[in-house]
């Protein structure tokens, strides 16, 4: 375990959790939840569990991006609130 | 989109990276009970290479190339394929899905290597077809343009 890796991936997970959840473009939310989920496919690793960073990055980075930019193709892509 | 999809560069790179994805896709499949990998994710990387050229080439295509009803069949053979191996067991007179009572190979450690690659290509199948539909229905349908588009790059 390297501490200062993992201080500094965890951070940044804050930050993109933080900024899926204010930002009011939607697509710019959905970029930044796949960038969510590559970071914390790396902390699955650092916690060797490689196993579930193989799903995160295969289902969060990769399916459930596309499949929310092809649900947000059908809608206005902005937040009301 | 359709900037993206009349791009010489984007359309040969896809063609020419989807085998290499497909082919990962398999190796993690059958490499699942030795490593890190599986069923879930090789059918999930194996949809999401459907998912690129259907991106690229338009909906239409790709429904060529996989069918709904390819679809469908790939959806409840991967579940036949679990759900029988699964059931073979148990009429032979062990628990679901314990291997061991199976005599397929002269060895029990044998014939469970080869039924959990059996299990994991049945998850796969299933995975990579549900995958699959799941973007067909949920993208926005193509339009006249859209086709027009394809048709000129072609």
């Amino acid at each position: 375990m390297i501490w200062i890796l993992d201080i500094t991936l965890l951070l940044f997970l804050v930050i993109c959790a933080v900024a899926a959840i204010t930002i009011k473009d939607l697509l710019s939310a959905v970029v930044i939840l796949s960038a969510y989920s590559l970071i914390m496919a790396i902390v699955w690793v650092e916690m060797r569990a490689v196993d579930v960073a193989f799903t995160e990055a295969a289902v969060g980075a990769g399916i459930t991006t596309v499949l929310f930019i092809a649900a947000l193709a059908r809608t206005e892509g902005r937040s009301e609130d | 989109m359709s900037d993206i999809q009349q791009s010489i560069i984007i359309r040969t790179i896809v063609r020419i990276m989807i085998p290499f994805i497909l082919l990962f896709s398999l190796y993690v499949i059958m490499h699942g009970a030795s490593g890190p990998g599986g069923g879930f994710q090789g059918g999930v990387i194996f949809g999401a290479g459907i998912i690129l050229y259907a991106m690229i080439y338009g909906i239409e295509e790709a429904k060529k190339k996989i069918s709904d009803k390819a679809n469908r069949i790939l959806a409840s053979g991967g579940l036949v394929l679990y759900a029988g191996t699964g059931l073979l067991a148990i009429l032979f007179g062990g628990m679901f899905l314990e291997y061991g009572v199976i005599p397929l190979m002269p060895t029990t450690a044998y014939t469970a290597k080869i039924l959990i690659d059996v299990v994991e290509i049945g998850i796969g199948m299933t995975v990579l077809a549900v995958m699959i539909s799941l973007f067909f229905d949920i993208s926005p349908p193509e339009t006249e343009e859209d086709m027009h588009i394809h048709e000129e790059v072609e």
